[in-house]
């Protein structure tokens, strides 16, 4: 997908105006919050759960390559096939291959943050093989061509109105004027409209929440069970994996699948989990023939023993989503790729670069919300803070913004200067703020006074207030 | 350097600053995949009886909208299950999984019971299967595929009925990992299902029933 990230600001803006998503996202910021704090509050070791939950993903870090290999020789004796993909493109290419190989014309898909990453949609579509998302969040956004706005909610940027417009547009076959007024009522219509696609299906794509070292497994986690009848029904199946999705053993992965539902949705566990080793048995009567896992480098290997690695530790539970007041306000299509939200504000210019996504971890209030609800204690605002340097240093950050830093940088290394100037500048502007108190406009910040009053400074700096403290008391309240 | 995988491999070496493993380390990592030590497990289950962890099966499940039956013995199914069908106004129609389990349940008792052994079809309303283990923490059932118990039943029809044992309720998902690993081989699925399936995509609106069943009714029979 073409990334937009560029343009966060003016996406930004645009996405205030609209009162339609706007009215989503007023359901989307308290809803998600509430669900999770109820969830937490039930189970008192959560806290050491995360804990627990870091230490297993740091361990796997360190030692990815052998659990990686060993996951390999798992699957392959388990009877499924591992295809190692450095990039975007040898990972399109790959699946593409295999539905070939499968002769597949039609293939269903589960939610797969790396198949959007991998823009696989777009790839076999034009290969002439139709995708059909079968999520219901995916498979609205892709009947509008757009693409999904939260990791784990793909339409949370929608009403049930707009929702409702597009099923009349590519539900022909239904009735133009019957009722579509109820959430219930439209996701019966996905349900059957989608039920003849999972039978008709070649070939089923599902994503991965954890690969499993010690067994060879995959392990989704579905609330509508999509995800299962996407693998079970089709002759193969091809699961599409991050590289650090691994985890050693089933006891892991189960520490991780505790924190996951509750950290995402405040449920106490997904409707479905589900493990998937190999293809279908000899006597078994169904599941898929054929298992393949496209397992994803993109860019992630690199960030190994830098300052972002601690970014592999993320399970995608997008509870930095739900809790950023930014992501809240503007909604995801403004980050304008893929991941979206704090997490996405730090692993987007990981893998398309600080020049394309800069906009991203400076569009941060810094609360720390992000990082204080991460099941994975990921330093998130420390992250972006990072980014920023980075632009800074290659001086991609707007100019004016360099040069008044620069400017700032020096009178703050230089105490007396900054003293003299901050208390010229306070008693200036002071005085300008007159009786109000306030400025309606300032030179240089109208992207600040344009939407409120800046309050002028008021009394004694600071400092001067130090200064006075610490000179000898007045005699009178010396002594008692 | 040579293919992907290599190249991944070596970049991953990279970036932590070492080479391979050595032997001692990578057996290390291999003594840790063997123990399938169990990392921290919530109280919650784990501390009670096997009474209190039945009770607290049925409260999670009932918590997620999973309806649950008790009856004292395998005699006692065939009636409950015609029971919640005409409840449900459904017809007294079932699609069954052919597992043995289920074979010292007197179906024929109830002759208006109609019942057809297989693999589920689109067209199956309703489904009954057995399961593996039943995870008290969370209400959880664990089903595994296999020649007796195909994965579809479980997802296909409308109405999901699950007979469960009492002893097959366990406090927590490492409890159902022990029992599965003392069985054997690992099934093509392990399918864990917690209440019905379930959809909040549209304005966080809760539906049940998005592809998978509508309902979900448990069977619970007193074994111990």
């Amino acid at each position: 997908m073409q990334a937009t990230s560029r343009a966060f600001k003016a996406n930004a803006h645009r996405a205030l105006g609209n009162p339609e998503l706007q009215r989503a996202m007023g359901m989307m910021r308290t809803g998600f919050p509430e669900r999770r704090a109820v969830a937490i509050a039930r189970l008192p070791e959560f806290e050491a759960l995360r804990d627990d939950g870091i230490a297993i993903k740091n361990h796997v870090l360190a030692h990815l390559d052998f659990y990686l290999e060993t996951f390999e020789k798992n699957v392959i004796a388990q009877g499924g096939k591992v295809h190692w993909c450095r990039t975007a493109q040898e990972a399109r290419e790959t699946v593409l291959a295999l539905c070939r190989e499968h002769g597949a014309r039609t293939v269903t898909k589960g939610k797969s943050m790396i198949g959007e990453e991998i823009a696989i949609n777009e790839f076999l579509e034009a290969n002439a093989i139709t995708p059909v998302e079968t999520d219901l969040g995916e498979y609205i956004v892709q009947i509008r061509h757009e693409t999904p706005s939260h990791i784990i909610a793909p339409a949370v940027h929608l009403v049930k109105e707009q929702v409702a417009e597009s099923f009349r547009a590519a539900h022909r076959d239904l009735p133009h004027d019957r009722a579509l007024d109820e959430a219930r009522v439209l996701c019966d219509e996905a349900r059957s409209v989608l039920r003849r696609q999972f039978l008709a299906a070649d070939v089923g794509i599902t994503g991965a929440n954890f690969l499993v070292a010690e067994t060879g497994s995959s392990i989704i986690v579905t609330n509508e069970g999509n995800g299962d009848l996407t693998q079970t029904l089709p002759k193969a199946h091809i699961v599409l994996a991050s590289l650090e999705k691994i985890v050693p053993t089933l006891e892991d992965a189960t520490t991780l699948l505790r924190l996951l539902a509750r950290s995402a949705t405040g449920q106490e566990f997904s409707t479905y989990t589900t493990v998937s080793t190999g293809p279908r048995r000899a006597a078994d009567p169904d599941g898929p023939a054929a298992y393949h896992v496209v397992l994803l480098d993109n860019g992630r290997s690199a960030l190994l023993g830098g300052e972002f690695q601690d970014m592999l530790r993320c399970i995608r539970c997008a509870a930095c989503l739900n809790h950023c007041p930014v992501y809240g306000a503007v909604g995801g299509h403004a980050y304008g790729w893929v991941y979206s939200g704090p997490m996405g504000a730090v692993l987007t210019p990981t893998l398309i670069g600080i020049e394309e996504a800069g906009q991203l971890p400076n569009a941060s209030t810094f609360c720390g919300r992000c990082e204080s609800v991460c099941p994975m204690r990921i330093p998130l605002p420390k992250m972006m803070r990072q980014w920023r340097e980075r632009e800074f240093a290659k001086k991609l950050s707007p100019k004016a913004q360099r040069w008044g830093l620069a400017l700032w940088a020096y009178v703050a290394k230089r105490p007396t200067l900054y003293r003299a100037a901050s208390a010229a500048a306070s008693r200036v502007l002071g005085f300008m703020g007159g009786a109000r108190g306030r400025f309606r406009s300032l030179p240089l910040a109208s992207g600040w006074t344009d939407m409120r009053d800046m309050p002028a400074p008021e009394g004694k700096s600071f400092m001067t207030l130090w200064a006075e403290r610490r000179k000898p008391a007045p005699r009178q309240a010396a002594t008692p | 350097m040579s293919d992907p995988r290599d190249q991944i491999l070596g970049s991953i070496r990279a970036g932590l600053g070492r080479g391979r493993l050595g032997g001692t380390e990578s057996e290390a990592l291999e003594a840790r995949l063997a123990a399938h030590r169990r990392n921290r497990v919530p109280a919650r289950a784990a501390a009670l009886d096997h009474a209190g962890q039945v009770a607290l099966f049925i409260a999670m499940a009932q918590e997620v909208d999973a309806t649950v039956a008790r009856v004292a013995a395998a005699a006692a199914v065939p009636g409950a299950v015609a029971d919640y069908l005409s409840g449900q106004n459904l017809p007294a129609r079932l699609v069954m999984a052919p597992d043995p389990q289920l074979d010292d349940i007197p179906w024929n008792e109830r002759p208006l019971l109609d019942i057809r052994k297989g693999i589920a079809a689109d067209d199956d309303a309703a489904g009954l299967t057995g399961c593996f283990a039943a995870i008290a923490e969370t209400g959880t059932l664990m089903l595994l595929s296999g020649p007796e118990s195909p994965t579809r039943n479980n997802f296909l029809p409308d109405t999901h009925v699950v007979v469960l044992r009492a002893s097959q309720v366990v406090a927590a998902y490492e409890d159902g990992w022990d029992r599965l690993r003392l069985r054997g081989t690992m099934p093509r699925t392990v399918n864990f299902i917690t209440g019905p399936s379930r959809t909040g995509d549209i304005e966080q609106r809760l539906v049940l029933g998005a592809h998978g069943p509508r309902r979900l009714h448990i069977v619970l029979v007193e074994d111990a």
